[in-house]
């Protein structure tokens, strides 16, 4: 970075946080997060703020001018998810009432503890525990579909691993509740209690939820993949823009690094979010799975103050990932075009 | 309609009341508590003055400025990108894998 203090044309005055920003940067991390936030739907707080701090902004700042970057950011996911009708925004705001209650609950829960001692390392070692049993989920999941695959059990929508939420369909306490875009109809409890129950986790864990909400609406409430991932992203915006606010009101947001970072994330989000269209289900599950480990390994290095090393395998990580992302959605679009040019020329030889 | 506005009033409130507690879960962790002054002396350009001089002086109107800005500016963008690509040619509509 040393390097480049020539150019200060690649410099840009933040005027609020008083620091100059190497903007490309910052047009990079709005780019990858977006990517990776589209395909998988959720906020990606735990790539975005580590990055900001890389760039040289103070760690207040940091979170406040994450917290709006997201906001925006699932907004335009939603807008082009929307289009593939992946939200389902009767489940959206389903969910969003149960995941308020329970972040509140899962905060205050957090603040007693804090004014009991020092909870720092509980809660990272309590997230590292959840992360591992996600991954082991999504693994597991995977796993158990292809063995299914192999013995030729196949359903109507493919073959499937976890089936938990079969089992969770069938409790029939009213009222009950057809959810259109997902395709089923469940007791309105369910959706309630489960978001309730990662929205306590949230809240408990100090995160946005994305990643917990994300298997949830898999695996616990039915959701198949696409649409969990374009309602998952809706919440994010609607939590997204309240958060933006009130750490506004606080005096901790960037506004100017907000922006330049959206205008990478639009770019970085309709790769993101138009690579699903080209992704099996199960693809975008072990992509996920692979986040997953990597985030859990980051807070590991973190608690053991490796700071450096776990901002090494937090940026590592969200280049591989966008790398994969992008090559899935440049493949599928080539050859969708192809297959396009090759249907409009055999329709004129006719 | 009256029991959509009250079901509004409803959601309005609850967002009111349990806002905080959501803002703060997002945000990752406590933000240490420093007063941070714009400094509005070296700010040239006439809009970043403006946003730094109501950071100084009201941050309640600064807050609502990020918000609404965000949110016009990603839809803003959202509308762009999409015009964007859909001259790309691609079915921008349905997907054909169908699966859970």
């Amino acid at each position: 970075m040393d390097a480049l203090q020539g150019s200060s044309w690649l410099y840009l005055y933040m005027p609020i946080a008083g620091i100059k920003i190497f903007w490309p940067g910052l047009v990079l991390i709005g780019f990858s997060v977006g990517t990776i936030g589209g395909f998988f739907g959720m906020g990606g707080a735990w790539m975005v703020t580590p990055g900001l701090n890389i760039l040289g902004f103070p760690m207040a700042f940091a979170i406040g001018t994450d917290m709006a970057h997201i906001a925006g950011k699932s907004m335009i996911s939603t807008m082009r998810h929307a289009k593939f009708g992946n939200v389902d925004y009767r489940l959206g705001f389903s969910m969003l009432i149960g995941t308020m209650i329970g972040i509140e609950c899962g905060a205050q829960l957090i603040m007693y503890l804090e004014r009991l001692g020092n909870v720092g390392s509980v809660v990272r070692w309590t997230y590292v525990i959840f992360l591992v049993l996600i991954a082991w989920m999504v693994f597991y999941d995977y796993f158990k579909a292809r063995k299914k695959a192999k013995t030729g059990q196949v359903g109507e929508y493919g073959a499937t691993g976890i089936t938990w939420y079969v089992k969770l369909h069938k409790i029939k306490i009213p009222p009950m509740i057809h959810f259109k875009v997902a395709g089923f109809t469940c007791s309105l409890w369910l959706p309630l209690g489960v978001s309730f129950v990662t929205g306590a986790l949230a809240g408990f864990l100090g995160i946005g939820g994305g990643l917990l909400r994300m298997p949830a609406l898999v695996y616990l409430i039915g959701c198949p993949t696409h649409i969990a991932v374009g309602t998952d992203l809706f919440e994010v915006m609607l939590s997204g823009l309240y958060g933006a606010f009130t750490y506004s009101l606080k005096g901790r947001i960037e506004i100017v690094a907000v922006f330049v970072m959206l205008t990478g994330a639009a770019i970085g989000a309709q790769i993101g979010t138009v690579a699903t269209k080209y992704a099996k289900g199960y693809g975008i599950r072990v992509a996920f799975g692979i986040a997953v480990v990597c985030c859990m390994f980051s807070v590991i290095l973190k608690e053991f103050k490796f700071d450096a090393i776990a901002a090494v395998v937090i940026l590592g990580t969200i280049g591989a990932i966008c790398l994969y992302i992008m090559k899935i959605m440049f493949q599928g679009a080539a050859q969708e075009l192809r297959e396009k040019k090759k249907a409009e020329a055999s329709l004129l030889k006719v | 309609m009256k029991r959509s506005i009250a079901a509004s009033l409803v959601f309005l409130t609850v967002l009111i009341i349990l806002g905080p507690g959501i803002a703060w879960a997002a945000g990752g962790g406590d933000v240490s508590e420093i007063v941070v002054v714009a400094d509005t002396r070296v700010v040239k350009s006439g809009i970043l003055k403006y946003f730094a001089d109501t950071y100084n002086s009201n941050i309640f109107v600064f807050a609502i400025w990020c918000v609404v800005l965000t949110a016009v500016y990603g839809a803003i963008l959202g509308v762009v990108m999409d015009l964007i690509m859909s001259r790309t040619g691609l079915d921008l509509k349905s997907r054909k894998i169908v699966e859970h």
